[in-house]
């Protein structure tokens, strides 16, 4: 059985669930359960749901140190960019501890963050930071672009016993889908084959899965058949589903809608070269964002965002179709 | 409990107990120190050592009880003596051994002990703090009546993550213990070149009345004082009435840490920052008339809680204990590689 949500609404039934579940779920950020009657104050009380102050060191630190002490807390963050100001506590705190400790100890710790609200968010808020937390052993990121995978990766990034990187893209907020209902787990490192073809792998995250979709369908007038893959989680990063895939179509096209050298896209395009290389007929495209401050203005913003045209052009040229275009 | 601010009194096994301890750390910092020119490469990174810091160690960590938690700094090898950690394991994690407190793996700076509620150490400065608010927090709702001990420098007071976190901590009434270890010396900075309160004149401690808490500065080389003021602290924090600031002045009496150096160049300890940068060597001897140690066991003497040989005695038992700790870290094996990417993931 499943029902209808928005993707945001999705995250949060996910994080209910859990509280349900598990008394050492934590929930608590800035500018939430500032009332007695919000859902999640109501039923879980002020010990479990609480607001921070705009301290995000020390939001992320205390999650932490409880964690430490047996809890498993969910910091709303509200924008990936948020968590600049407290690196240290992401990238060399919380997935140090496990390794420094010789196994003493988890971390069991979601941050939940938006990224990628590129709707006139201009230079700070509008980032897709996701790869700047690939790289760290220890931290999981995970990118949803569906409400059900919404609801099941924050399900399962509650349960995981590391501390995970829940990264929402703002864009796809009020975006519908069908939701199962009750229990409902995504397993890590799973990516989901969104559309089959033979012709090109064309892969995505997040907003920019829709992008391929919408690309592909394009194609598919022409008699392209591109299959889409959404690894849903990029740490750990499911590399075998999209090598298979490319062993069959010999053609690869990544979208990612991060600046190109810290984008995810380069990183698979480096493990597909490495370990794919042979299967490859034509070079690896990748359609990132270009490299600039995300500007304000609207047709500009546009500009510098992958979007379908930008990704059908890609495909053609993968295929030897078009004349390459710098 | 007891009178006193509900801390109770220090009979003469407690005090004892306490020089004790104290004398232990001494030991085991002066065999971590004597190892890089005994035993050269066996120690690698970089150490520091609490020399200077017992009194303050020993008094705060005999505040705790059984269930109580703490956190500390890099700075991190006295506080698990105290608490009862094997010198044993912790000397084999100096040394990067397989029977090391964490397996080797996280050495001088990161020594966790969670079997005795010693929760784990973060290497950047002040960054443990919001860690030891956030077991503070986990207490709090567990409502069993833990506290929970957070250590730190004098340094760390001009992080955000001290201010963020000690606001918090006062905004929640979190049962935690802010205990900022003032040894006059950031690094190789002196205080006064980088702290706004003590440049004007005033005591660290007026950094709490900036997150309504009560901050109080104590003679941090008396671990009788230490004890009494972090104890009344503690007792607060446990009836729900919130965190206290204290600042707990003493000398490092070791330089901030061995020297920095590429592998290949033999590591050791340094002068101290007053002698090798400063051009203070008086203001570093001074500090040696008020070493904590010889100054605890005068005035355990004078009062007749022991004699001059049962002290000695004590000595030497800690002397074979810490000798033995040594030999213990020399011969356990190094770890398998496999232990490498072992605990990267949960």
């Amino acid at each position: 059985m499943a029902h209808e949500l928005p993707y945001i609404a999705a995250i949060g039934e996910a994080i209910h669930l859990e509280m349900e579940r598990d008394e050492s779920v934590l929930y608590f950020g800035q500018n939430m359960a500032t009332t007695e009657n919000e859902p999640f104050v109501d039923a879980f009380g002020k010990d479990r749901v609480r607001v921070t102050p705009i301290s995000e060191t020390a939001e992320i630190g205390i999650a932490i140190g409880a964690a430490l002490s047996g809890f498993r807390p969910v910091v709303e963050l509200y924008m990936a960019e948020f968590m600049l100001v407290a690196m240290d506590q992401v990238l060399n705190e919380a997935p140090r501890f496990r390794g420094m400790s010789g196994g003493q100890v988890t971390v069991p710790i979601v941050l939940k963050a938006g990224y990628g609200f590129t709707a006139g968010w201009a230079g700070q808020h509008t980032g897709t930071i996701n790869a700047l937390f690939m790289g760290v052993p220890g931290l999981k990121v995970v990118v949803p672009s569906t409400a059900a995978d919404a609801k099941g990766l924050m399900a399962t990034a509650i349960r995981d016993d590391n501390p995970v990187v829940y990264l929402h893209n703002y864009l796809l907020t009020l975006e519908h889908g069908e939701v199962p209902d009750g229990e409902y787990l995504v397993p890590f490192g799973e990516a989901a084959i969104r559309r089959e073809g033979g012709d090109v792998t064309i892969v995505a995250t997040g907003w920019c899965v829709d992008r391929a979709l919408n690309a592909a369908e394009e194609l598919a007038k022409e008699g392209i058949q591109a299959e889409v893959i959404d690894p849903r989680t990029l740490a750990p990063l499911d590399t075998k589903t999209i090598l298979e895939s490319v062993e069959k179509t010999g053609r690869l096209v990544l979208v990612d809608q991060s600046t190109r050298h810290a984008s995810a896209a380069t990183v698979i395009a480096g493990e597909v070269a490495e370990h794919g290389f042979s299967s490859l007929k034509a070079p690896i495209i990748q359609v990132t964002a270009l490299d600039a401050t995300v500007p304000y203005s609207q047709p500009l913003e546009a500009f510098v965002m992958p979007d379908e045209s930008k990704v059908v052009a890609a495909v053609r040229q993968v295929l030897g179709l078009a004349p390459v275009t710098a | 409990m007891s009178a006193n601010g509900g801390v109770t009194p220090l009979d003469r096994d407690r005090l004892v107990w306490i020089y004790t301890q104290m004398l232990r750390i001494r030991e085991f910092e002066e065999r971590v120190k004597r190892t890089f020119l005994e035993h050269p490469g066996v120690i690698r990174g970089h150490t520091h050592l609490a020399d200077g810091a017992e009194a303050s160690i020993v008094g705060s960590i005999a505040t705790l009880g059984p269930d109580d938690q703490f956190l500390t700094t890099y700075r991190c090898h006295g506080y698990p003596i105290a608490r009862g950690t094997d010198p044993k394991a912790m000397m084999a994690e100096i040394y990067g051994r397989k029977d090391g407190l964490c397996k080797g793996l996280g050495g001088s700076m990161h020594l966790t002990d969670v079997s005795n509620g010693f929760l784990g150490t973060s290497g950047i400065v002040a960054a443990g703090i919001p860690h030891a608010a956030g077991a503070a927090w986990a207490a709090q709702i567990r409502k069993q009546g833990q506290v929970v001990l957070c250590f730190f420098g004098d340094g760390a007071s001009k992080q955000g993550a001290f201010a963020e976190t000690l606001n918090i901590a006062s905004l929640w009434k979190l049962p935690i213990v802010f205990v900022m270890e003032n040894n006059g010396y950031n690094v190789h900075t002196r205080t006064e070149q980088e702290d706004a309160n003590r440049a004007a004149g005033e005591e660290l401690s007026v950094k709490a009345k900036a997150f309504s808490m009560p901050g109080v500065t104590i003679d941090g080389r008396d671990p009788v004082a230490v004890y009494e003021t972090v104890g009344a602290a503690v007792a607060r924090a446990r009836a729900g009435d919130g965190p206290t600031l204290v600042e707990s002045q003493m000398y490092r009496l070791s330089a901030h840490g061995n020297i920095i150096a590429p592998p290949g160049v033999p590591l050791h300890f340094p002068e101290h920052e007053a002698v090798e940068k400063f051009g203070a060597p008086e203001e570093y001897e001074a500090a040696k008339q008020g070493d904590p140690v010889p100054a605890f066991r005068g005035r355990l003497v004078a009062d007749g809680a022991l004699t001059a040989q049962q002290a000695d005695e004590i000595g030497e038992k800690v002397r074979d204990e810490m000798q033995a700790a040594v030999t213990f870290g020399l011969e356990s094996p190094f770890p398998d590689t496999s232990e490498a990417l072992a605990y990267t993931e949960a």
